[in-house]
């Protein structure tokens, strides 16, 4: 079995968040880069699903040099090889169709990413990837079951879950649920230095989306403390100021 | 050209975030100078396709084939791409659901369009074509310019809001070129719990975190949820903790949401919670410790214990609705 992981590269969870270049960037100084959360879910599902020596997991990023780091630590968590493909990404739809060209490469039995990344929260990548390949997509996944040729898979919906079965290769997007994010060990960190790690070029596609400006949310007016004994003025202005219930 | 939006059925009827999608549909069709068709997928009644003439679609294109009662990702994205360009719509807008997660970035390949999701606001034509959405888990808004021909655009629920503009909906029905090989995914089971509100399209929402102690005490939060019509949702060391399912977990590495009104009790407000509920329009946060960083970005507030603030919070609630 072989297993293809996307991963990207995003702001450390506790980053402040804030631009630069009349606000037309996102300002990178000091700012410590992770595997994405939801990556790290779908890698660490993708371990556990080859553990044994009943597959290979490859991770893939789409990023420049500076993205390596990043692509060690998923090494270090336990994938078997990584791939990078040079380029900065420019929205989803690069990225979705970089990945998609790779795995035309490779003989992947599945393909999985994070449901969304949380930067630009974009929950794209997995369907299009799907889509560029004619293979279904899967979003939002909370639980993952392969039996070497069929998949199960459980899928969030409003209020619910949707239980998917799937014989054939796929892509999925994994939230929580699907694995406990693993933790690398000594050995993982030091194997992943030697574990390999290509760098592939990008391939041309027209850009259909660009980011023209960012702007963080108005700050908010200081809070109205209400006295605990008092929920019901805390009632009245939710209804007659706030107007909310 | 035309605006075409995509409008979610479940089990036959349409829910608010649907009506929303189509409300938005409809003003941007009005800002287009064109009109706005609905694509209905599955087993909807006629007096139900009906009701989404109120919200301004002027055509309803109703898919009612016996292959696509069940929502199938690859195919319903077939339906609707192929829906679109035989409608030539420039812009097709989706709400931002599950489901519409799913569905939108498919069509954005099939229509070679480009996609903005979770968008929270009417484009804007002045300077090529842009749209705002959220960025780094509701902690930024990005503007987006989309470059295609045709666009595809995904709500985010309760950034538009439910808007009247009546006409008569004209039903059509629309048979597309269903094809075998985009039904390899199969859906074997649906497990819907019909008596909650569900979270990510709730007006209210309560959340609960570890000043709660245990997920014993559980019992006040979904109470006050239920007065109020609301969904309820946890921190992320509820979640981890079993107390309550990961599909409750709101903030950066769970859900994001935006309902009207948020209360938080006995939550903090670390960095990665606040970031997933800061478009929340009106916050609410009860919690014992004064310090508590979430009374920063709060709208109203309690400081007091949870045990005894919501219980008298319920009957408050209770007195209101008398």
């Amino acid at each position: 079995m072989k297993i293809l992981v996307c991963i990207s590269n995003v702001p450390d969870t506790t980053t402040k968040i804030t631009f630069t270049g009349d606000n037309t960037q996102f300002n990178t100084a000091g700012v410590q880069y992770i595997v994405n959360p939801y990556d790290e879910i779908a890698l660490s599902r993708a371990i556990e699903l080859c553990e044994g020596g009943k597959g290979t997991v490859t991770v893939i990023n789409v990023g420049e040099s500076q993205t390596e780091p990043t692509i060690r630590k998923a090494l270090a968590i336990g994938a078997d090889e990584a791939v990078r493909i040079n380029a900065a990404p420019r929205d989803a739809y690069f990225t979705a169709y970089q990945i998609a060209e790779y795995a035309k490469t490779a003989d992947f039995d599945m393909i999985l990413c994070g449901r969304e990344s949380i930067d630009y929260n974009g929950a794209q990548v997995a369907a299009m990837i799907g889509e560029f390949l004619g293979i279904p997509s899967i979003s939002i996944i909370k639980k993952l079951e392969y039996d070497g040729s069929t998949a199960t898979l459980e899928r969030e919906i409003e209020g619910g879950k949707e239980v998917i079965s799937v014989s054939g290769k796929f892509v999925a997007s994994c939230s929580e649920g699907t694995a406990e994010p693993k933790i690398p060990n000594m050995r993982g960190i030091m194997s992943a230095r030697t574990k390999p790690l290509s760098v592939a070029d990008a391939k041309e596609i027209e850009q259909l989306s660009s980011i023209l400006h960012f702007e963080t949310p108005p700050p908010r007016g200081t809070v109205k403390l209400v006295p605990a004994e008092e929920t019901a003025k805390l009632v009245d202005l939710l209804h007659n100021e706030a107007k909310v219930i | 050209m035309s605006v075409l939006v995509y409008v979610e059925q479940v089990e036959g009827k349409f829910k608010k975030s649907v009506f929303e999608a189509v409300s938005y549909a409809k003003a941007v069709a009005d800002q287009q100078n064109t009109n706005l068709t609905a694509i209905s997928i599955g087993n909807v009644a006629e007096s139900e396709l009906k009701t989404l003439g109120q919200y301004g679609a002027s055509r309803v294109l109703n898919v009612g084939s016996e292959q696509l009662q069940q929502f199938v990702n690859q195919a319903y994205a077939s339906v609707i791409a192929e829906a679109a360009q035989k409608e030539g719509a420039a812009i097709v807008v989706l709400s931002n659901s599950f489901s519409g997660k799913g569905l939108a970035p498919r069509i954005a390949v099939k229509l070679r369009a480009g996609l903005a999701d979770g968008v929270t606001s009417l484009p804007k034509t002045d300077n090529g074509f842009t749209v705002t959405r959220t960025a780094f888990s509701g902690k930024a808004f990005a503007t987006v310019s989309l470059t295609s021909a045709v666009k595809v655009i995904s709500l985010s629920p309760n950034a538009f809001g439910v808007k009247e503009s009546p006409a008569d909906a004209i039903i059509e029905n629309f048979t597309p070129d269903v094809k075998e090989s985009d039904f390899s995914a199969v859906v074997k089971d649906i497990v819907r719990a019909t008596d909650k509100v569900s979270l990510p399209d709730a007006e209210i929402v309560v959340s609960g975190g570890r000043g709660l102690k245990g997920p014993e005490n559980w019992g006040m939060i979904e109470e006050l949820a239920a007065l109020l019509g609301a969904a309820t949702a946890c921190s992320k060391p509820v979640s981890d903790a079993d107390w309550r399912p990961h599909s409750e977990h709101v903030g950066q590495t769970g859900i994001a949401i935006s309902p009207n009104l948020y209360i938080a009790i006995g939550i903090s407000g670390a960095i990665q919670h606040l970031a997933g509920v800061s478009s929340s329009k009106v916050i609410v946060v009860i919690n014992k410790d004064p310090e508590a960083p979430f009374f920063k970005v709060a709208d109203y507030g309690i400081v007091g214990d949870a045990f005894e603030v919501v219980p008298k919070l319920i009957e408050a609630v209770k007195a209101h609705k008398a």
